[in-house]
């Protein structure tokens, strides 16, 4: 399988890569880790006319701390991630997750930045991105601006990037010390896409949970976060009624599609089934 | 379409050719370059039948283009013998563990092993069975295959290789 003709272009900054894509217009496309797009091209279901590299531009890649966030590169890869002892440490719920996406080749190649900003319901960091109150940065040519991640996915494949606009990086407020997480993430087999998933990240206090937010992949066009959810068990033990009136909460959002994952009623079944999983994973891990 | 000229270093020796933009890394190596042992399987960034070792990491050279692997430095199976011409420990593990039926696979799961071994000298199995689980084998189940890759640490590492009971 060869992938239609196009140009390749290899900018040096941001400033160039957007105006590139500006100026190229809708036939014009970013190229990142490439480990969605490139099959897709090789089907011939995308067909750029021009691609953008983003590989040459220095500066989109890296960890940092400013202000009690941390700052992720859009280029940063999943290898880069799981590499990450600060990223292990303060954020293990981003290395757990990382550590799910697809197998060892893809995650060298693919970027955090590609998995957020390509609208995938499958991908799995949109949700933990609303999960963990991330904020996304986007350059265009009108300069820059700052969007939350629960803003930025408006459907299968849509979000709020505008036509020539990238994004450059990602900021995450760093959780408290001593916060439980889990990502629960149901696959048919190592590498697939979710047939359900679900991100908790909670406090607990005196036994009780103080705070939690819980994010759903895969069981919906766009990642959700499960207020009501999350909302149900605050303030509980996470006893069993409560577990289970926290699923419901969340099967109630859950509008998956039917594919070769399952029909829609076992993949909200089992969504559930992540959350009460991802809960209790998450409550044990807390102090 | 234009083509582009493009120099990187395969198995140690500096290379260079013309290319179209689209032309896959995998196409460019087995065809440009006439390195056959890099394998095309499923082309769908599935199988890892294609992986080669690109600047330290793992990649299915079917899902990134040539003009990206613009002034790298890239290993592909023809490169992993020693240099005397003798196997080096994983071909020598695969040999004797049975590691592979009809070999399809075998290149690209002794390049992803030899990168899991750099970054991990002592896996354990549960770490070399996640470590290949990018590669597919069709044939042997892969049980020779983690042996195989158990073989090649222990060889590399000085240590006597002992077989787990099954």
């Amino acid at each position: 399988m060869i992938p239609g003709p196009f140009s390749y272009h290899r900018p040096a900054t941001v400033a160039d890569a957007v105006k590139l894509l500006s100026t190229l217009g809708d036939e014009a496309r970013p190229l990142a880790g490439g480990h969605s797009l490139v099959p897709m091209m090789k089907l011939r279901l995308a067909t750029p006319e021009h691609l953008i590299d983003l590989h040459g531009i220095d500066g989109l890649k890296g960890i940092r701390r400013e202000a009690g966030r941390i700052v992720i590169g859009a280029m940063t890869t999943q290898h880069e991630l799981l590499a990450s002892d600060d990223i292990a440490k303060s954020l293990p719920i981003l290395h757990e997750t990382a550590l799910l996406i697809a197998d060892p080749q893809v995650r060298y190649r693919g970027t955090i930045g590609g998995n957020v900003a390509n609208g995938d319901p499958g991908n799995d960091m949109p949700a933990l991105m609303l999960t963990l109150g991330a904020r996304y940065r986007l350059e265009g040519t009108a300069g820059g601006r700052d969007i939350a991640a629960s803003e930025f996915y408006q459907g299968a494949y849509f979000t709020a990037l505008e036509p020539g606009e990238i994004l450059t990086f990602i900021s995450i407020p760093e959780p408290v010390a001593g916060h439980g997480y889990a990502y629960e993430k149901l696959k048919r087999k190592v590498g697939d896409y979710a047939t359900a998933a679900a991100a908790v990240v909670l406090t607990m206090a005196g036994g009780k949970v103080a705070s939690c937010a819980i994010g759903l992949t895969n069981l919906h066009e766009t990642p959700l976060l499960a207020v009501d959810a999350a909302n149900a068990v605050i303030g509980t033990s996470l006893d069993a009624a409560t577990l289970k009136k926290a699923a419901a909460a969340a099967e109630a959002i859950m509008s998956p599609a039917a594919d070769a994952r399952g029909p829609v009623e076992y993949r909200k079944h089992v969504g559930g089934i992540m959350v009460t999983r991802a809960l209790t994973r998450a409550a044990g891990r807390a102090s | 379409m234009a083509k582009t000229h493009v120099t990187m270093k395969v198995n140690g020796a500096e290379v260079e050719g013309l290319v179209e933009p689209r032309t896959l890394l995998v196409h460019f190596i087995r065809e440009n370059l006439s390195l056959t042992g890099t394998h095309i399987g499923c082309e769908t960034t599935h199988c890892g039948a294609c992986t080669v070792d690109l600047d330290g990491m793992s990649v299915k050279s079917c899902t990134m283009f040539a003009v990206q692997a613009q002034g790298s430095d890239i290993m592909t199976i023809e490169g992993v013998a020693n240099a005397d011409g003798t196997l080096s420990a994983l071909q020598e593990g695969f040999r004797m563990m049975h590691g592979l039926q009809c070999g399809f696979c075998t290149p690209g799961m002794i390049l992803r092993a030899q990168r899991l071994l750099q970054e991990n000298p002592s896996p354990t199995e549960a770490e070399i069975r996640m470590g290949i689980s990018g590669n597919f084998c069709r044939c042997t189940g892969y049980q020779n295959i983690v042996k195989a890759i158990q073989y090649a640490a222990d060889k590399i590492n000085g240590v006597e290789f002992k077989e787990a009971a099954e």
